[in-house]
Parts: C-alpha cells; structure tokens; sequence
C-alpha cells in the first residue's frame, strides 16, 4: 500500500526542483529527481529530526554525500520547515547561502558537502561518536552510484565494517548514469552489493520510488546486528519526466521555457491521475 | 610549569600532552592511520584503548573520520606524518576540516625533512603553502617543548580547525617557560637589532646558533620563534622591519608558499624596504639524508645562517 500522502509530496517536490533550478539557472535535474522519493521517505518518515531538535546530539543525520543533487535537499527541508520555501527564489543567486552544493550555513544541513567520496567516511566518525556516547542516533548517508568510483569510499567502508557500526546506513542513489554517460561504461562500479558484502556490510536492495518499500527496508536497519547497512536504491535518473528520465545529459542541465512547461504539464497530469485514482 | 628533559622530541611532548589532557576530558579522541608509533602514541593506545582511532593506512578517510568525530564536539587528534597527511587528504582537510568548520587537530608528524634519508615521497616542504591557501586553517610548527606543548592546549581550546606540525628531533629548550603562549603572537628568543631572524619550528634553533656566533662578530641578531605562520604576527614583523637592518626568514619548507613569502607580502604591502632573504628548501630536487644534512646543504645551520645575515649586512 503506497502513502498518497507521500506520493503527492514527491510530485510537489518535483516540482519545486524544476522550479527553482529554472529561476537559478543552475542545479543538477537529473540526480535530484532520481533521490527526491528516497529524500521523501527519510524526512517524513524515518528520521528523528526537525527544526526545533536539529541541536539535540541524540537526533539523526542525514549526510548527502552526492552533494550535487542539493535541489532535493533544500525543496524537503524546507516543506519540513526548517527554512521558509521563499528562501530558495535566491538558490545559486549572488551571496545566497543556497548554494549549489550543501553548506552548514543552511539549517538542516549537517556537513558541507560537494566533493564526491566525502560524506561516508564523516558519517563513519559521527557514528563511531554515537557508539563511544552511547547516544541511539542513526547515521544516514546518501552517495550515487557513479560516486562508489571515488577510494575514499572504500576506506570507509573498511573502517566502518571494523568498528561493526551497525548505527550507519548509505544508501546509493542507483541511477546508473553518470555525468559522461553509463556508469557502467564510464568505469564500472558493480557489483555494488557484493563488493560491500566483501567488506562486511550487510546489504538489501530496493525500487528507490517505491515508498512502501523504501520505508520497509528504513525500519528494518540495522539489517544485521554488529553490521552497517547499505540499501541499494534502484533509481531513474530524472525520474517523473519523460523527456529527463535516463538522459545522462540531463546531469545539470536547466530545462528551457518550454522544456519547463511540458515537465509541469507531466507532473500536473499525475496528480490528477492520482486523485482520480484516489477518489 | 611542566617540564620536559633537554633532548626530548617535540613528538614525545605532543603525545604526552595529550595523554594529559585524555586523563582529564574524556571527550579526547587520537585518530591515527598506522601512525601510533611514528606520533608516539603506543602509550595512550595502550592506556585509551577505547579512544584511539585507527582507521588503517588511509589518510583520506583519518581526515574524514576525524571531522565527523569533532563535528560532535569531541576534542580529536588527527595524527599521520606530514607528507601524506596534508597532501593526499588535502581535499579532506579544506572541505571536511575547514570549509565545514569541524575542530579538528590536524597533527603532521615528521614534518618537514624529518624523514630525510627517505626521500621526497616522506618530506612535507609543501604543507604551509597549501594550508595558508586554505581558510579558516590556523597553521603552527613550534619550535621546542615548551612551544609545543603549549601549542597542543591552545589548538584544543580553540573551537576551529588547527593544523600543528612538529619533527622527531631531540630539542633544546629555546623558550623560557614562563612565556605566554598565544595562537598568532609570536615569542622573541633573543634581542638585537643587526639582524632578525624570523624562523618557524625546529629552525629556530639554527637561528640562535647563529645570533650566538653573530655576537662573536659584533652583530646583534634578533630570533623570532614565528610558530604560528597563519595567523601572521604582523606586528612583531614589522617592528623587526622597522627596528632591524635585514631580516632573514628560515623555515623548513620550501621557499615557495611558506613563512617567508608571508612575510615578504607583509612587509612589503605595509611599504617596509630593507635587505630581506628567504631560507629554505629552494625549488629543486631536495638532497636527501638526515635532517640536520639537508638542513646544512640548505644554509639551515648555525654558519651558514650566520653567513646569510652577513652577505645581507654587506648590502646596508
């Protein structure tokens, strides 16, 4: 049973993305519209943060390593309140602190990001905080697929196997496509899940838009004790829009006037599809 | 005061305080990259073992995971020699340590020519220039125990990122330990106004040594332990400038990026004209062997130093 609330949220988000990377002019489409539904599960349903806890040590982190897809980021804090939505008609605009890529100078983001193969090894250090603290946080980090080519990921992925960090959880943003094209072709990081089972995570797969499951497989962490977890997330690149999905052009490209008219008009006719469905 | 035996490596003191400060506050954390035995930790890994973090030869993730540790207050140590420390998680120190304002000690061990005989892949005559690049980097190389020690209170007290290096050489006490330390204020280690040396780190000793043969000949050379080479202490600079005939730099670095093109760019945008020379590791294959060989071969030694001040009085 998929949340309609949920799905509804996606199509707003999705929208919002479009919207302000048009205004901006800049903004990675492609990415933040395969994350958006992933993004939506975490902040609506699984984490433990909001605006009012975000000093509270016990909460939990969200780290977007793929700092890149920072659109998705910024359009979820900002439904969950963190930032008036208004905030984001300046996103990459002169002295803006919604840059295009996450900056702590925003609330709700935990670690300035950007640089790909970053966000894993400063997840498994606030994790291993966690353990020494004994605080019940989890660490949440999100990295693409195209990303996993970066070796500091694979040192971290070694140190948090070592330290049995059962409070961390990455989930890849498994679109397959990187900014040249097939990542699969650029240079190949499969097999993911038995690459990290090598390295002793404990690894599950899943439809990364598929709501139920996404929250399914996010309440059953850790997926083995003493283990982290790593939930594969199937993705499609700049899902929700015919024209976006499966487009390796469409990494950070800005859709034009009228590009941007035929994406709302696809997202417009969805939710009446969902509605009719609904009612 | 504590006080450390003459010929004790500023190493074994920065350990030491450590230690001391992990007895204290349980929120110390030393993160190593199979780097306990060159930062002399051995000790506290085997009295901490629950707060020392070895996350194996990988330099890239020591860096990552020490942010993510300080980002939750912790007081971290991020220990590995020099050379791989601020070259190959260089991306890690801007972004995760500075660009991301996490507080971590970033601790270069056998710093400069330290390993020597090893080869260039071990010197770190780079890591000023880059980190100088980088902001909000405050970068230290103190000059003897005293310096050191108190350099590692300072760095922990202070809330953002510090990057400390520091040798394996046996030190001579330089500093009277009744001297107050302060990040960005340098320490005069002796008067005279011939000439001032302006050093950082284990060179300032070569820079007294030759102040001392310097008095032989009747020049006064004023030494200026600049261990904090970012923040510059430009008031102690320029009143050298405005005090001194000549002012000779000397650092173990290169001659590009470091403690003497800081001050080069000090004085003269503060309009400071006089005979000036920059010590160092010039732009070439660096000759190998013991510290104190390469530093000879450079002019780092007490004559050779001496000698600098000289051809540079020559031209007053």
């Amino acid at each position: 049973m998929q949340s309609i609330e949920l799905q509804k949220k996606s199509l707003e988000y999705r929208k919002k993305i479009l919207t302000y990377i048009k205004k901006a002019k800049a903004g990675h489409t492609g990415g933040s519209l395969s994350c958006i539904d992933i993004l939506n599960v975490l902040y609506n349903r699984i984490l433990n943060v909001s605006p009012e806890r975000f000093s509270d040590p016990n909460r939990d982190r969200y780290i977007q390593s793929k700092g890149h897809s920072v659109e998705a980021l910024y359009v979820v804090l900002a439904d969950r309140g963190f930032f008036p939505e208004s905030d984001l008609e300046t996103l990459c605009q002169y002295q803006s602190h919604y840059v295009g890529h996450p900056t702590r100078k925003v609330h709700g983001i935990e670690q300035n990001t950007g640089a790909l193969g970053h966000g894993l090894p400063i997840s498994v250090g606030i994790a291993i905080a966690g353990i020494k603290d004994r605080l019940y946080y989890r660490v949440f980090v999100l990295l693409g697929d195209g990303e996993m080519a970066e070796g500091s990921n694979w040192e971290a992925a070694l140190t948090a196997s070592h330290y049995n960090l059962d409070n961390l959880i990455a989930i890849i943003d498994r679109n397959t496509l990187q900014i040249t094209g097939n990542t699969k072709d650029v240079c190949n990081t499969e097999p993911l899940d038995r690459k990290f089972e090598a390295f002793g995570w404990s690894v599950q797969f899943v439809d990364g838009h598929d709501f139920a499951a996404m929250e399914r497989a996010l309440r059953s962490v850790p997926f083995e004790k003493n283990k982290p977890s790593l939930l594969i997330a199937n993705t499609v690149k700049g899902k929700g829009i015919s024209f976006i999905e499966r487009v390796a052009n469409w990494h950070h490209k800005v859709p034009s006037d009228e590009q941007f008219v035929l994406a709302m008009n696809e997202l417009e006719e969805a939710e009446k599809l969902l509605n009719a469905e609904n009612n | 005061m504590k006080q450390f035996d003459k010929g004790t490596e500023n190493l074994k003191v920065f350990s030491a305080t450590v230690q001391e400060m992990a007895e204290r506050d349980n929120s110390c954390y030393v993160v190593t990259s199979d780097s306990r035995g060159s930062g002399r930790l051995v000790l506290f890994g085997d009295v901490f073992p629950d707060r020392i973090i070895e996350v194996g030869i990988a330099e890239q993730n020591l860096v990552g995971v020490a942010a993510g540790l300080a980002s939750t207050g912790k007081i971290v140590f991020a220990v590995s020699p020099a050379c791989f420390l601020t070259a190959r998680a260089l991306e890690q120190i801007k972004n995760d340590v500075a660009y991301s304002d996490n507080p971590v000690n970033v601790i270069g061990i056998s710093a400069g020519v330290s390993y020597g005989a090893l080869g260039s892949t071990h010197h770190a005559i780079h890591d000023f220039a880059v980190l100088r690049a980088i902001h909000n980097m405050i970068v230290i190389a103190p000059a003897d125990n005293y310096e050191t020690r108190q350099a590692i209170l300072a760095a922990a007290k202070t809330e953002h990122p510090v990057y400390v290096r520091m040798g394996k050489r046996p030190m001579e006490h330089l500093v009277d330990p009744e001297t107050s330390f302060q990040i960005g204020k340098s320490i005069q280690i002796r008067d005279g106004n011939d000439v001032a040396f302006i050093a950082c780190g284990e060179t300032v000793y070569q820079a007294a040594e030759a102040a001392e043969l310097l008095s032989t000949y009747g020049i006064q050379a004023r030494v200026i332990s600049m261990h904090t080479v970012k923040p510059l202490d430009r008031d102690c600079l320029l009143k050298a400038a405005q005090e001194c005939n000549a002012i000779v730099t000397v650092e173990e670095h290169s001659v590009f990026g470091g403690l003497g093109e800081a001050c080069a760019s000090v004085l003269l945008q503060a309009g400071a004209s006089l005979p000036f020379k920059i010590v160092g590791i010039p732009d070439e294959y660096t000759v190998t062997g013991g510290q104190l060989e390469i530093f000879s071969h450079y002019n780092i030694s007490g004559i050779g130093l001496a000698g600098v001040a000289q051809s540079l009085l020559s031209k007053c």
